[in-house]
């Protein structure tokens, strides 16, 4: 499996999370993908940080704004009925709970539900931009993150060691091998890519796992 | 006494020292105009204060890139690689401060309050020098207020008294920053009658307002 397959497991099986009316934040990377994912059947709004309510997708060539852009800074289009606000608003919908689910990337998550996703001291320092505030903010903050590095070593740990964005705020972990749920800083697989044995994942997960009583099979 | 004046007059305002608001999310409705007549005048010193550090090639980061700036407070500086490498060579000091908290102390800034509480940073290295306040059982950070001499302000539309209307998500950080400075320069795509924007649709009011320039873009 190539990692556009594996990234579009984690994407896939993270869209059919989503309920009807959901106010979802996406973060810049993999987690966007996750709108292409969306089942038809349900209406959710993307929240942009950077001042909207509606983002839509982009919009054909020739057709950009230069007054429209997602928080990546790429041209987007906005949903009838969507809305614009400043910096202060969109991080008193985020920070205030208004957010429903927040989906975001990982350098490193531990089975405590703490996060580490801005920066690797002395190496790459971008800053925290909004990931902060939604990781506190959001009700629900979702890991879309592959099991493991390059290098292949886990991406989840008993205790994160890069500088946190968060401390204990993670409920849910999506990776190509399986749906990991965080409960009282226990990790607990719930559903598992039936690609992949019980064995492997143990193995590519470092940190202490427990395997549901009613594992399922990850819905893809 | 009529607000509008010339490009040159406007960046002519930002002076060597001075500590500068821009508005804009990765140049989406920053005052390019402005900013690219404050590179041409080499004023040294400035300390920038802004959503983040633009691209080497815009604004705030060829700012950067000049050599003039002594200070950056932003949430993110990923996409301009000179912040970083000033950053890391000491030549210049980088306060990284999540972007609600960002939009918050400046928006405080400019309504009068000492500070605020917020959980987020909690447990980070955000939470250093910060005192810890704990309220109805959670943690919170107090995070101060954030002034500045200058705001630079990208608007869609102004009239000749001052009230502005953005347009789309070039609003961000525009409407904050124009409340939490002692001069506040904007720059409008379009300059109209006093009348003629909708009261209900004028997002900042005048009194805010010092002067306006006439941007092309």
């Amino acid at each position: 499996m190539d990692i556009k397959e594996k990234k579009q497991i984690i994407v896939k099986r993270i869209a059919q999370s989503l309920e009807d009316g959901d106010v979802v934040n996406l973060g810049i990377g993999m987690p966007t993908l996750v709108a292409n994912y969306v089942p038809e059947d349900i209406d959710i709004t993307l929240q942009s940080e950077n001042g909207f309510l509606g983002l839509g997708p982009k919009p054909e060539e020739g057709k950009e704004d230069k007054d429209l852009t997602n928080a990546g800074g790429q041209p987007v289009t906005i949903k009838e009925g969507g809305v614009f606000f400043d910096s202060a608003e969109s991080f008193a919908i985020i920070r205030g709970g208004h957010v429903d689910k927040t989906v975001l990337g990982a350098l490193q998550v531990d089975a405590q539900g703490n996060l580490a996703n801005w920066m690797i001291p002395n190496k790459i320092v971008p800053g925290m931009g909004g990931a902060m505030d939604l990781v506190v903010g959001a009700k629900d903050v979702i890991i879309a993150t592959l099991q493991t590095t390059k290098k292949g070593n886990s991406k989840i740990l008993s205790e994160c060691t890069l500088p946190l964005t968060a401390k204990k705020q993670v409920d849910y972990i999506v990776t190509e091998m399986g749906f990991y749920k965080l409960e009282a800083s226990k990790l607990i697989l719930t559903e598992i890519n039936p690609d992949y044995t019980v064995e492997e994942v143990k193995n590519a997960t470092d940190a202490e796992l427990i395997i549901s009583e009613n594992l399922k099979k990850m819905s893809i | 006494m009529s607000k509008i004046i010339s490009l040159e007059d406007a960046a002519a305002k930002v002076e060597a020292g001075d500590r500068v608001m821009v508005g804009g999310f990765l140049a989406c409705g920053s005052p390019e105009e402005i900013l690219a007549k404050v590179l041409e005048n080499d004023v040294d010193n400035l300390t920038i204060i802004a959503n983040d550090t633009s691209f080497p090639d815009k604004g705030i980061g060829q700012l950067v890139a000049s050599g003039n700036v002594k200070k950056v407070i932003a949430s993110h500086i990923g996409t301009n690689p000179e912040t970083g490498k000033k950053m890391h060579d000491g030549s210049m000091e980088v306060e990284l401060v999540p972007q609600g908290t960002l939009a918050e102390r400046i928006r405080i800034g400019g309504a009068g309050l000492g500070g605020f509480l917020t959980p987020t940073g909690v447990g980070t290295i955000v939470e250093e020098g910060k005192k810890v306040i704990e309220s109805e059982g959670q943690e919170y950070l107090l995070e101060l207020p954030l002034k500045a001499d200058v705001a630079l302000v990208k608007a869609w539309k102004a009239d000749k008294k001052g009230n502005l209307v953005y347009r789309k998500s070039a609003r961000n950080f525009n409407p904050l920053i124009a409340k939490a400075c002692e001069t506040v320069i904007v720059e409008a795509e379009e300059i109209v009658e006093v009348g003629e924007l909708d009261p209900d649709h004028v997002v900042t009011p005048s009194i805010f307002v010092d002067y306006i320039v006439r941007g092309e873009n």
